[in-house]
């Protein structure tokens, strides 16, 4: 049997795991106070606006959002064949493709602000 | 110390005569101190001689005993009848053909190991002339954890991707396989890629971790298919993207 | 005896069942299942970015939007499993980077801890810079 050409898809899960777990609870809490109608400083037009115009800030933010929405794929793909789902194969194009979707969708956004 | 009546409910399977497993009722005189061996024991003695298992050291080396107690992989010989209470549910270890009462087909298990090459394969061979090969502790210390693996297979009874994907090498065997190149005096390496990094190898393990809980050497098999695959990744990604570098 | 014996081994068949087995793998499926609050919550991000784009209009209604009760009770359960994830991955870090100086291995807790201690000043960092206290 050869080596598998998994680390393709299991590089950016592992980055994209280890990326979400030192920012994302913070990154929810600070959309959670906005919910709460106790939005921070940063989510007012202006700032937020100001913030995302610089380049390196949409390089930034179109990675967090690529490595974010790839691990959550890799890792509802892995759950489904856990639970008996058998077409992996249908699955994995699923769910990459959303994440790969949803990440150019973010990069033409970006491009606009 | 006295004694206790002890409900066991064994799942039994004759393949002469039975076409599916079911479960029999043995209720046995055993000892405060006594295992699940003990009390298997006392039941082939004293109640049934037709009940089928294996065993052999009684004391947690051999890996023979491995079997579900209360739906958890264990060695028989080292599940303590005081750890539980009311019936005791005993059947083959999960995930394994069942060959008679609580005795498992194991050639799976015996095939993958094979093929990982657990054995040290020098870079280059050395005449006994040239002396042996030296190792500090610190070298010996990168793979002694792996070399405790005792082969009870309870890591594949605990792994449910094992029991959802039968080519998976499974957690041992990778275990093993890793002892091997974490080894200084191994070449071999590439050679074990070819079964531990293919996709029945490391990449079929969601790390559940399960495997690392139930082994009792405290191998850690979960550890070391996580350090097998990160060091997979950065190869193939260094073989593909840099392929100048040398490994 | 000199009869041979007639091997029939029995396949058990493999269900959903291990999922009850033990609360190991209930906690396992947890930590598996915060993909869908990271991925969703990253998803409603998305759809900021677009109204961030769109003008300060729209912009001030996706604030609105995120004031809904959904969004709130979607905000706190994906607070609770981002936290599981982040809690479960460092953890489980010492595992799959284990480090040997010399004789001896710096214990799983150090390694853990300086994860956890990054994780805590980074979301300080973050918080403090983003203006929430």
């Amino acid at each position: 049997m050869a080596t598998s050409n998994k680390p393709i898809v299991w590089g950016p899960f592992a980055a994209g795991g280890t990326l979400t777990a030192f920012i994302t609870p913070a990154l929810i809490l600070l959309t959670l106070l906005a919910a709460l109608g106790q939005a921070p400083d940063l989510l007012a037009y202006e700032r937020m606006h100001a913030f995302a115009g610089h380049w390196l800030a949409k390089v930034a933010l179109a990675g967090v959002v690529f490595l974010s929405l790839w691990s959550a794929a890799h890792r509802l793909r892995i759950t489904c064949y856990d639970l008996g789902v058998r077409a992996d194969t249908a699955v994995a194009t699923i769910v990459y493709a959303v994440a790969l979707a949803a990440t150019g969708a973010s990069v033409l956004y970006l491009a606009r602000i | 110390m006295g004694e206790r009546q002890i409900e066991l409910e064994v799942l039994r399977y004759n393949p002469e005569t039975d076409s599916e497993p079911r479960f029999q009722r043995y209720s046995v005189a055993c000892r405060d101190e006594w295992v699940v061996l003990d009390a298997l024991n006392h039941v082939k003695e004293t109640i049934d001689p037709t009940l089928s298992y294996r065993w052999s050291c009684h004391m947690a080396v051999c890996g023979s005993c491995g079997m579900m107690v209360n739906r958890e992989p264990k060695l028989a010989c080292k599940a303590f009848l005081r750890d539980y209470q009311g019936v005791i549910r005993v059947e083959p270890l999960a995930h394994f053909p069942i060959e008679r009462d609580l005795v498992t087909v194991i050639d799976d298990f015996m095939d993958k190991l094979k093929r990982v090459r657990p054995y040290l394969i020098p870079k280059q061979e050395k005449p006994v002339s040239e002396g042996e090969y030296r190792q500090t502790p610190a070298q010996l210390k990168k793979f002694k954890q792996y070399s405790m693996c005792i082969n009870c297979m309870l890591c594949y009874a605990a792994c449910p991707e094992y029991g959802l994907i039968p080519k998976y090498i499974g957690p041992a065997a990778i275990a093993l396989a890793h002892r091997y190149n974490q080894d200084s005096r191994d070449g071999g390496r590439d050679q074990r890629q070819q079964e531990i990094a293919a996709t029945e190898g490391a990449w079929e393990c969601s790390f559940v971790g399960a495997c690392s809980e139930v082994c009792p050497e405290h191998v850690d098999p979960a550890g070391a298919i996580q350090q097998v695959k990160i060091k997979s990744t950065v190869d193939w990604y260094l073989e593909h993207l840099m392929p100048w570098v040398k490994k | 005896m000199g009869e041979e014996m007639s091997r029939k081994p029995y396949v058990r068949k493999f269900t959903s069942e291990w999922i009850f087995r033990h609360p190991r793998y209930l906690r396992y499926l947890a930590r598996e299942f915060s993909c869908l609050f990271i991925g969703g919550w990253t998803l409603l991000m998305v759809w900021g970015l677009k109204r961030l784009a769109e003008g300060p209009a729209a912009w001030a209604a996706y604030l609105e939007f995120l004031k809904s009760p959904a969004s709130i009770a979607f905000h706190v359960l994906a607070l609770g499993f981002a936290a599981y994830h982040s809690v479960t991955w460092f953890n489980l870090t010492p595992k799959a980077l284990p480090l040997q100086i010399g004789e001896e291995s710096v214990p799983d807790a150090a390694i853990s801890g300086a994860h956890f201690g990054a994780w805590a000043v980074l979301s300080l960092a973050v918080l403090y810079f983003a203006g929430a206290f």
